[in-house]
């Protein structure tokens, strides 16, 4: 098997003091006046550096943006829907823009089917409070969808089982070439 | 440094942390990203009328309660040069437990979610090239005895996460 890249991807070359950088801040940016500074510290970089190669990776889209990452549960968001689609491949690209922009959608892709046991390709990812919440959304996107649209199932996420986020490797060399694997 | 849990199992039933109004202008605030400037802690502090103090304390408290499972850069795994895909795997419900901590125990595993469907196990994989994809699905297959599916995005519909509270 192997994996389609998208061709609006741009592949934007680092550096090893960026990637560096990202070893050193995967886990999270610390929680001090200067974050730029106590980074760099554990580098042998200035801070001004640290931030300036932030910026320059955030303007490339390396980074989407430094933030925070809420817990959806732990947020009172209890119901969280992956909302998946069986739509007409002739109107996918323009529906799933338009879904994106409906409220409460957080991420929206389209993705390919596996025949016969999964024939959904729209994917929509829902937060509510209540699943009753969230059924409500999957309405309003089974309207906007409309004939375009022959199936739909709702998954619900009920139970987180690792949320760790992106991880690369640190070790000197790692991410030029593939691992070995064992 | 911010110790993070190597693993986390927040159920359905966990419930919602109670939260004052200044932590929950903090967490909206937080979504949308921090400024990337000289002292970007004060100059969010600034916005929301808080210490600087205060600010970095509510979130380490918040990371520390697990309402934010994270606070960094969110990085950008294709641009990175990496490689990226959702999968999932129908796993009997006996073999549960053993398949899901087979499969947490890949370092490419990103996060992996229960679901309620005979695609019962949905998990994000990133690595470090884009055919990297291919053998953590092939070793993900060898170690539990299913098959994946692999759904790798073929387009992505620009939106932003953010849950109001």
């Amino acid at each position: 098997m192997s994996v389609s890249t998208c061709p609006s991807e741009r592949h934007t070359a680092l550096d090893t003091t960026d990637r560096a950088i990202v070893v050193a801040t995967q886990a999270g940016l610390p929680l001090v006046p200067d974050p730029w500074g106590a980074v760099g510290r554990t580098l042998g970089l200035t801070g001004e550096e640290v931030r300036s190669r932030l910026v320059r990776m955030q303007e490339a889209g390396i980074v989407r943006r430094v933030a925070a990452v809420p817990n959806h549960y732990r947020l009172g968001y209890l119901a969280n829907g992956m909302t998946v689609w069986d739509v007409d491949d002739a109107h996918i690209n323009r529906l799933g823009r338009e879904v994106a922009m409906l409220p409460g959608v957080s991420h929206c892709y389209r993705r390919p089917r596996h025949l016969p046991a999964w024939p959904y390709n729209l994917f929509a990812m829902l937060h509510g409070h209540t699943r009753e919440e969230v059924e409500c959304q999957a309405e309003e996107l089974r309207a906007l969808l409309g004939e375009s649209c022959r199936d739909h199932r709702i998954l619900y996420s009920s139970r987180i089982l690792k949320k760790t986020g992106l991880r690369l490797d640190g070790r000197p060399g790692a991410g030029r070439q593939p691992e070995p694997r064992r | 440094m911010i110790a993070m849990p190597a693993r986390q199992s927040v159920s359905a039933t966990t419930p919602a942390a109670e939260l004052d109004a200044a932590d929950r202008r903090l967490i909206n605030r937080l979504q949308d990203g921090l400024p990337l400037v000289e002292a970007p802690y004060a100059a969010v502090a600034a916005e929301l009328e808080l210490s600087e103090g205060e600010l970095l304390y509510r979130l380490e408290r918040l990371l520390e309660a697990g309402v934010l499972s994270r606070f960094g850069p969110m990085y950008h795994a294709e641009r990175l040069g990496g490689g990226l895909t959702l999968a999932a795997l129908a796993v009997p419900e006996a073999d549960f437990e053993r398949v899901s901590e087979a499969v947490n125990a890949f370092p490419e595993v990103a996060h992996n979610y229960r679901r309620e469907h005979r695609l019962n196990m949905w998990f994000v994989l990133a690595t470090e090239t884009p055919e990297g994809i291919a053998e953590v699905v092939e070793a993900i297959e060898a170690a539990t005895g299913l098959a994946v599916f692999n759904m790798p995005k073929q387009e992505e519909f620009h939106v932003r996460l953010h849950l109001p509270v």
